[in-house]
């Protein structure tokens, strides 16, 4: 996985709330078989007129936020379906880093399997920041994962929690399920013991469980 | 011992080690796996030379992409062909059991784990999927996960988890006639919001929850995640224990004893507390019906269409105002004078057999209205050859609702089942967000018994007075 220490990129702006798995990455999309390409699906009816044609609008088809690599948005971003396919979308978009002032747990949880950032500040920060983007081209932040702090133009910083744990394992781009191999031991300990105490967890629930 | 709650007797009994920070390496009982989230993880497999470490703990099942038509035919998307194809080969190639599409037992994947006694109390459980609260219903700690920790889990049959808070759900009381744990779920989503559960688990408890049936239970469960809690459950009794007594893949004879002792332990200690306590009565709970673009946005049979105008909020007006326009509503316009033109009865909320009996029963001699499209999807090749010994299908059919393969269907409309733009549906299912049943569709969530008032009068009607 990629780590993600510090990074200074141009914001593109979100100003909703609530925004869906399902908004930002619609079903017709989640029929591949690849975490890659899925940029063409990243709010695909949000990006369209009613007339199919393109909105100028939107955001992402704005010239201005061509690039962006931080997406700024509002509260309980990414709620919804679980579809992994929505950080993906966003990465292959060019987004490694989504702030907003609160998100979804599950849509929160995987972004960090990717190498993403979801930044959680304050409504009246993002409220801030968001007003700075919109008047402001080229308008940037600075998001350093080490001190954990977002820096605005104008110098003003934000902090911002992260577990310990997470923090570390995005700091140093660590491969989660090598990690948790590392405890196999404490794993397999477990597994003794549980069997013991309830049995009828461990039957195995394949029809001919020697042949695999 | 300290008093605990179930979730947290429940998490315990998981733990295989802790950081420092609190982080937890979570055992994982058993998983569940669909066509649409675990293409990928399999190819992590692949790619890094590893296997499942229990493959016998895990069960796989195609539904999202499948066709609810003959399946003699075959798929016609290749996409979704595709994707099926993949999960069979990885099944195979992984060892992993399988429904295949043309199985029986083949089924919405939150359906059949129950239905084949594979969800049990005390369990944790995860799936590629967010409608995994569905699983809870039977004092088990069951949630939605990306495609990256499908793979985590096959791997390592373990989950890298933050404790999350735990809240209490109460609601007591009795809930009126035709009123169903769809509405009691609706009404508490409405109540607490989208995200008013995010980073909870919930237990519900109360007199009205104890009296739910186990399809009920899981119905409620099911749309926990709507109101932003990863988990949702109720804890184990007699009804439980009768449910899952005798399925196929549930604990047999002398395991079985010995696992119902242990289920008995599994309630909220009596002096243990919760993070938070949210309280309804079941008498205040109307029929419920969504009007907006989030399964918050809902609201009684008997009140009206919400004015903007009159909220104060910027963000809650804004987004309702917008929710209306998508919706194609006028504020203040009776919920009983919106008009309908599909009907969708299915999905892993509300298409188990209780469902379809209730649902049946109440079309039973009524014709769907001119210009109303409705179709009945049951939540499994079980659920459908069941309803089909009790005649359940004469009498949607003779009603003119479409009797249809089981699968996903149009709750996401993945396959073939989709609403055309500016169509409007009423639906048993759990999420009405912008385009979830088909670009531009607009969809009303209910129970199967408002479902199908509205598909024979063609707009809403109160299920309570309907004759």
């Amino acid at each position: 996985m990629q780590a993600f220490t510090i990074m200074t990129g141009l914001v593109a702006p979100l100003d909703r709330v609530n925004v869906d798995t399902d908004q930002i990455i619609p079903k017709q999309f989640l029929k591949t078989i690849k975490r890659t390409g899925l940029r063409e699906g990243l709010f695909y009816d949000w990006r369209k007129q009613k007339d199919g044609s393109q909105d100028p609008a939107f955001f992402l088809n704005q010239p201005r936020f061509q690039g962006a690599t931080i997406l700024l948005t509002r509260d309980n971003f990414g709620c919804g379906s679980s579809r992994e396919h929505a950080p993906w979308a966003l990465l292959d978009q060019g987004f490694r880093c989504v702030i907003a002032s609160s998100f979804a747990d599950i849509f929160y949880n995987n972004c960090f399997q990717n190498g993403m950032l979801p930044v959680v500040l304050k409504a009246d920060e993002v409220l801030a920041m968001m007003k700075g983007v919109l008047a402001t081209p080229g308008y940037q932040l600075t998001v350093d994962l080490g001190s954990q702090t977002v820096t605005a133009p104008d110098g003003t910083r934000s902090h911002f929690e992260i577990d310990p744990f997470r923090k570390d394992c995005l700091y140093r781009g660590l491969d989660a399920i090598g990690l948790t191999l590392q405890h196999e031991a404490a794993i397999a300990a477990y597994e003794t013991r549980r069997k013991a105490e309830a049995p009828w967890l461990f039957t195995d629930l394949r029809p001919n469980p020697g042949r695999a | 011992m300290a008093a605990q709650t179930l979730f947290e007797k429940i998490w315990e009994s998981h733990v295989v080690r802790a950081e420092p920070d609190g982080t937890t390496l979570l055992y994982v009982d058993r998983q569940l796996v669909h066509e649409v989230t675990s293409p990928q993880a399999f190819e992590g497999l692949k790619l890094s030379g590893r296997r499942p470490r229990r493959p016998g703990a895990t069960l796989a099942v195609p539904d999202h992409n499948v066709p609810t038509t003959d399946r003699t035919l075959g798929i016609a998307d290749p996409l979704s062909a595709k994707q099926i194809r993949t999960l069979e080969e990885n099944c195979r190639d992984f060892g992993i059991t399988l429904f295949g599409m043309n199985d029986i037992r083949q089924g919405v994947v939150h359906i059949i784990g129950p239905e084949q006694g594979f969800t049990l109390p005390g369990t944790t459980i995860v799936c590629g999927d967010s409608h995994t609260s569905t699983h809870g219903a039977f004092g088990a700690l069951a949630f939605g996960i990306g495609t990256s920790e499908v793979e985590h889990v096959l791997a390592t049959q373990c989950l890298v988890q933050k404790r999350p808070k735990n809240m209490e759900v109460r609601v007591d009381g009795m809930l009126s006639e035709l009123c169903s744990a769809k509405d009691v779920i609706l009404a508490i989503i409405g109540k607490i919001g989208t995200a008013g559960g995010t980073g909870y688990v919930i237990e519900y408890t109360g007199s009205a929850i104890r009296a739910l049936s186990m399809e009920g239970r899981m119905t409620l469960c099911n749309m926990s995640i709507e109101g932003g809690a990863r988990a949702g459950m109720v804890a184990p009794d007699e009804k439980t224990v009768a449910y899952i007594k005798g399925r196929p893949l549930a604990p047999k004879e002398e395991l079985f004893e010995q696992a119902v002792q242990a289920w008995q332990q599994l309630k909220t200690d009596s002096n243990a507390t919760y993070d938070m306590t949210v309280t309804m009565r079941a008498e205040d709970i109307a029929p419920q019906v969504s009007w907006g673009t989030n399964p918050g946005m809902v609201t009684g049979i008997d009140q009206r269409v919400p004015d903007p105008r009159t909220i104060t909020d910027e963000n809650q007006r804004q987004a309702t105002e917008r929710a209306l326009e998508y919706m194609g509503l006028i504020p203040n316009m009776p919920m009983t004078d919106i008009k309908i033109d599909t009907v969708f009865i299915g999905s892993c909320t509300n298409s188990r057999i209780e469902d379809l009996r209730l649902a049946a029963n109440l079309a039973k001699g009524k014709s769907v209205a001119t210009g109303v499209r409705a179709m009945v999807v049951p939540g499994s090749g079980l659920v459908k050859q069941q309803a089909e010994q009790e005649g359940l299908d004469r009498l949607f059919k003779e009603a003119g609702f479409e009797w249809r393969e089981a699968g996903c269907s149009m709750c996401l409309a993945m396959n073939a089942d989709v609403l055309q733009p500016g169509e409007r549906c009423a639906s048993t299912s759990n999420r009405n967000f912008e385009g979830r049943q088909g670009a531009g569709g607009r969809t009303h969530l209910v129970s199967p018994a408002m479902a199908v008032a509205a598909a024979v009068e063609g707009h809403f009607v109160d299920i309570r007075t309907w004759t």
